[in-house]
């Protein structure tokens, strides 16, 4: 993975310095909090329900063990022994103080990590596929470009206050697991007819109260332009995207109102200029530089088959069901990608103690070279397992609590923090996940239902990404109660889809009955080899209507 | 959103937020500023609210506490609840993890 | 409010008129609008001239008079508003100006250094900003990673001269 080098580290370090500064000028009371405020979200600082709450970056969602136990070091130390990771691969902790934020950042820093732009109107975290250098059919290692956005995008002088915030994720197969149709720019790694490799922009997607697909303005961008091509898209977004209203200013806004095709005109207009200055021309050499961090691990000559691993199928159901759900093919024989989920049934989606964090750290350092990546959907991955390895694996998951195998089930949930949590909230969506998880414990019932994804959120921003869900829930306020609106259809993968609003919203008793009865109605109506969402395409939402509202 | 402002609130009392810890606190009668809820002032009206307000800006001005509010809140056998969902998870900590915030640090704080 | 150019505090030597203010002698900074409606008195003038542009209103609007134009002040109407990093970029990289390109409005010193990146060479700040937190807020971080207006050697390039001494020394 990326290293720093003394050029990474100063200037992290000097933003820890400065933070320091901001944070001392505040407590003595120089600063007012309407001083203050901006410059704290510039840090990941928010305030929340209960108290501050900090989003520390994992650039692409990928970690080292020495990282993770550093995360684990933070909770214990400053928070309450845990963390939650979000659907933006980032990792949120609930209870630090505003005094302590300092120190966390340095030792963050020790570790080459940071909360640098992971709030604010700037351009965030850059997200990717957890199974970057590991898929089958990658075409390019995504986290290289992601690491050159990175560097980029930090503290971009010309970007840091845009009309609203800026997400960006890659993707490095046709497979989208990186949900890049929903980002304010999208970028898949393509290959060209001559073999090149280059780059297809989305732009315009995203979620929150007004959800969009992104639309393909570029289908390739050769690899030595794509910061002047990104610095185009900013340029024309940061001088026409809207600033009079904070619910139109996002570039989805932008790209609806004045078409796609203007966009892409205005967008490739500046980009002529800009690449006439030769500035954000990408030497191949840089790109080489950075290429070198993400070159394969040692890989070892194996047989694609494993005898240890067949004797454990066989001999061990629970580990069958495990490998089943969560683990998943590699581009190397003999190796295989484990996924780690964090949704145990009843559990809170995405939270993990500081002792699970160690245990997984102690796996990835001993079984997965040493690395490991968070995913969007809120779990982990080890991306580099030797196949024979995994009773091992399995065996110490177990013991850390996180073993869950439902994978891609209907109990492997994305919710958002929710009422429990954020001052935003309209609704909890954390008892909810929990509820419906019980419900379909059952991993017979798990498997015959087959994939299908739930997302909740607790207010319209849609942190949760409810409207990518199979089945979306959204939490609402009637009049200080909690009710729960169901959408149905949603999909974050190439054939991203925004869900379809089934009717009037569900009270908090009845929402998981409702979940059962859409379940039910599926299965009733499935043919041979559909999910969900392939049943949902081929009857669409009346017969859904009907049995959630026809006895009602 | 915003249920601690819904119109017709009769009995409230001032929350805000400690600056240096964030941790949630109430103004209480002395004007003090107290972790529990049940230590909080409890005023009835419009214009008791506005005084409420009055006597958390010096604690504003004194860099104490941060975003201050009102919120609407019942007294029930003698102990003072919040009224919406959102401030009685505030005043207790998140229900799904009981063994956080007040309701686990604090004696006599229930949700 | 004060005026700090190149780094330096100084007196404004402009003075900043309203649309409707009669004219004062010596160099005085305006609207776009009155620039448009005026230009030929005030450029009959024979004094410095500088033209401000309210966020909103690009740089390509005075494009052509660029040349008459002593000071290009743009408006910050609110910190969070960035757009005027783009127009100062586009004025110095697009549009070659080489006179003074002042940032003004709600101008405050956590921005300092952004704006200098793009191109801002003058500043007007909040009476409270002293020299030695103009210092401070300018020079908070020492590299940048991108190519700005500021001239400044990107990472990117210093790591290419450092690999390519590197790689001299061993060949040495
Ligand atoms: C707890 C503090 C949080 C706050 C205050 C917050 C705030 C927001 C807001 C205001 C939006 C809407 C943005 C817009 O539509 O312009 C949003 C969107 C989003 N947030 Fe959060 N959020 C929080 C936590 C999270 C968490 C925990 C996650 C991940 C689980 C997350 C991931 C996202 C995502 C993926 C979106 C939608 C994508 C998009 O930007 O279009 N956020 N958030
Ligand atoms: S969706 Fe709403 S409730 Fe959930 S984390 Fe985002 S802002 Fe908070």
């Amino acid at each position: 993975m990326y290293r720093y080098d003394e050029f990474d580290h100063q200037l992290v370090n000097e933003r820890v310095a400065q933070f320091r500064g901001q944070v001392a000028r505040r407590l003595s009371g120089e600063l007012t909090e309407d001083e203050f405020k901006p410059l704290r979200l510039m840090n990941g600082v928010y305030l929340q329900l209960h108290a501050y709450m900090l989003r520390v970056a994992i650039p692409y969602g990928t970690l080292s063990s020495k990282q993770l136990r550093m995360l684990a070091h933070i909770g214990r130390k400053y928070d309450r022994g845990y963390g939650h990771f979000t659907t933006r691969q980032n990792l949120q902790y609930n209870w630090p103080a505003l005094k302590d934020m300092p120190d966390v950042l340095h030792d963050l820093a020790t570790v080459e990590m940071h909360a640098i732009q992971t709030s604010g109107n700037c351009i965030r975290n850059v997200t990717s596929d957890q199974y970057a250098g590991a898929a089958k059919d990658e075409i390019e290692d995504p986290r290289i470009v992601s690491e050159i956005i990175r560097q980029w995008s930090t503290f971009h002088p010309e970007f840091s206050f845009l009309p609203r915030k800026f997400k960006i994720a890659v993707s490095g197969t046709p497979d989208d697991r990186a949900a890049i149709r929903v980002h304010d720019i999208g970028i898949q790694i393509v290959r060209d007819g001559k073999g090149e490799i280059g780059y297809e922009i989305y732009v315009g997607g995203g979620l929150g109260r007004t959800p969009m697909i992104g639309k393909k303005i570029a289908d390739f961008v050769p690899k030595e332009d794509l910061l002047a091509y990104l610095e185009a898209i900013m340029r024309v977004y940061n001088m026409y995207g809207r600033r009079d209203n904070i619910y139109k200013a996002r570039i989805k806004i932008l790209v609806h109102e004045i078409g796609a095709e203007e966009m892409k005109r205005q967008v490739d207009a500046e980009f002529a200029e800009i690449r006439k200055t030769g500035a954000l021309h990408l030497p191949a050499e840089e790109v080489a530089r950075i290429q070198a961090y993400f070159a394969p691990p040692a890989y070892e000559t194996l047989p694609d088959e494993s005898t240890e691993l067949n004797k454990a199928v066989v001999a061990d159901r629970d580990f069958a069901n495990w490998v089943k759900s969560n683990v998943a093919a590699h581009k190397v024989p003999g190796y295989a990608i484990v996924n780690i989920s964090l949704k145990p049934i009843g559990g809170t989606p995405g939270d993990c103690s500081s002792e699970q964090m160690d245990a997984v750290a102690d796996i990835a350092e001993k079984y997965s070279f040493d690395e490991l990546r968070v995913t969007h959907e809120q779990n982990l991955t080890l991306a580099d397992v030797r196949k024979k390895d995994l009773p091992a694996v399995h065996a110490a998951l177990k013991a850390a609590g996180l073993a869950t195998a439902n994978i891609n089930l209907i109990t492997d949930q994305i919710a958002c923090p929710g009422l429990d949590y954020c001052a935003l909230a309209n609704a909890r969506s954390i008892p909810l996940a929990q509820q419906i998880s019980e419900r379909f414990a059952d991993l017979d019932r798990q498997h015959d239902i087959g994939e299908l994804k739930i997302n909740t959120s607790g207010c319209i921003n849609a942190c949760g990404h409810h409207h990518v869900g199979h089945i979306g829930i959204l939490g609402v306020d009637k009049k200080g109660v909690e009710y729960y609106q169901v959408t149905l259809g949603g999909a974050a993968d190439e054939k991203t889809a925004i869900g379809d609003i089934v009717g009037p919203a569900f009270t908090e008793e009845q929402i998981v009955d409702a979940i059962e009865t859409i379940v039910t109605t599926y299965l009733g109506l499935r043919q041979p080899g559909e999910r969900f969402i392939d049943t949902y395409r081929r009857i669409g939402i009346d017969p859904f209507k009907e049995s959630l509202y026809a006895t009602h | 959103m915003a249920q601690h402002s819904r119109k017709g609130a009769q009995i409230q009392a001032l929350t805000a937020n400690r600056l240096a810890d964030g941790i949630v606190v109430y103004l209480t009668a002395d004007n003090r500023w107290s972790e529990s809820l049940q230590d909080a002032d409890v005023i009835e009206g419009k214009e008791a609210g506005e005084a409420l307000l009055a006597r958390a800006q010096p604690a504003i001005d004194g860099n104490i506490v941060v975003e201050p509010y009102l919120f609407e809140v019942v007294r029930e056998d003698g102990n003072i609840r919040a009224a919406s969902v959102r401030e009685t998870i505030r005043q207790a900590g998140p229900t799904v993890r009981l063994d956080l915030g007040k309701q686990a640090e604090l004696p006599g704080v229930h949700r | 409010m004060q005026l700090i150019r190149n780094g330096k505090f100084v007196a404004d030597d402009f003075a900043t008129v309203g649309d409707e203010d009669a004219l004062p002698d010596g160099a005085v900074i305006v609207s776009l609008e009155r620039w448009q409606k005026e230009r030929d008195a005030l450029t009959a003038r024979n004094t410095l001239l500088g033209v401000r542009l309210k966020s909103g209103q690009e740089p390509s609007a005075i494009a052509d008079d660029l040349d008459k134009l002593a000071v290009v002040a743009l408006e910050f109407p609110v910190y969070r508003n960035g757009r005027a990093y783009s127009y100062a970029r586009l004025l110095r990289e697009r549009h070659g100006y080489k006179g003074e390109v002042r940032a003004v409005g709600n101008v405050l010193r956590d921005q300092f250094h952004f704006m200098v990146r793009c191109g801002f060479d003058a500043l007007e700040v909040a009476d409270n900003i002293t020299p030695e937190i103009w210092a401070e807020s300018v020079g908070v971080f020492s590299l940048s990673y991108q190519p700005a207006t500021d001239g400044r050697e990107p990472v990117l390039s210093l790591r290419q001269r450092l690999a390519a001494r590197a790689s001299a020394r061993e060949a040495v």
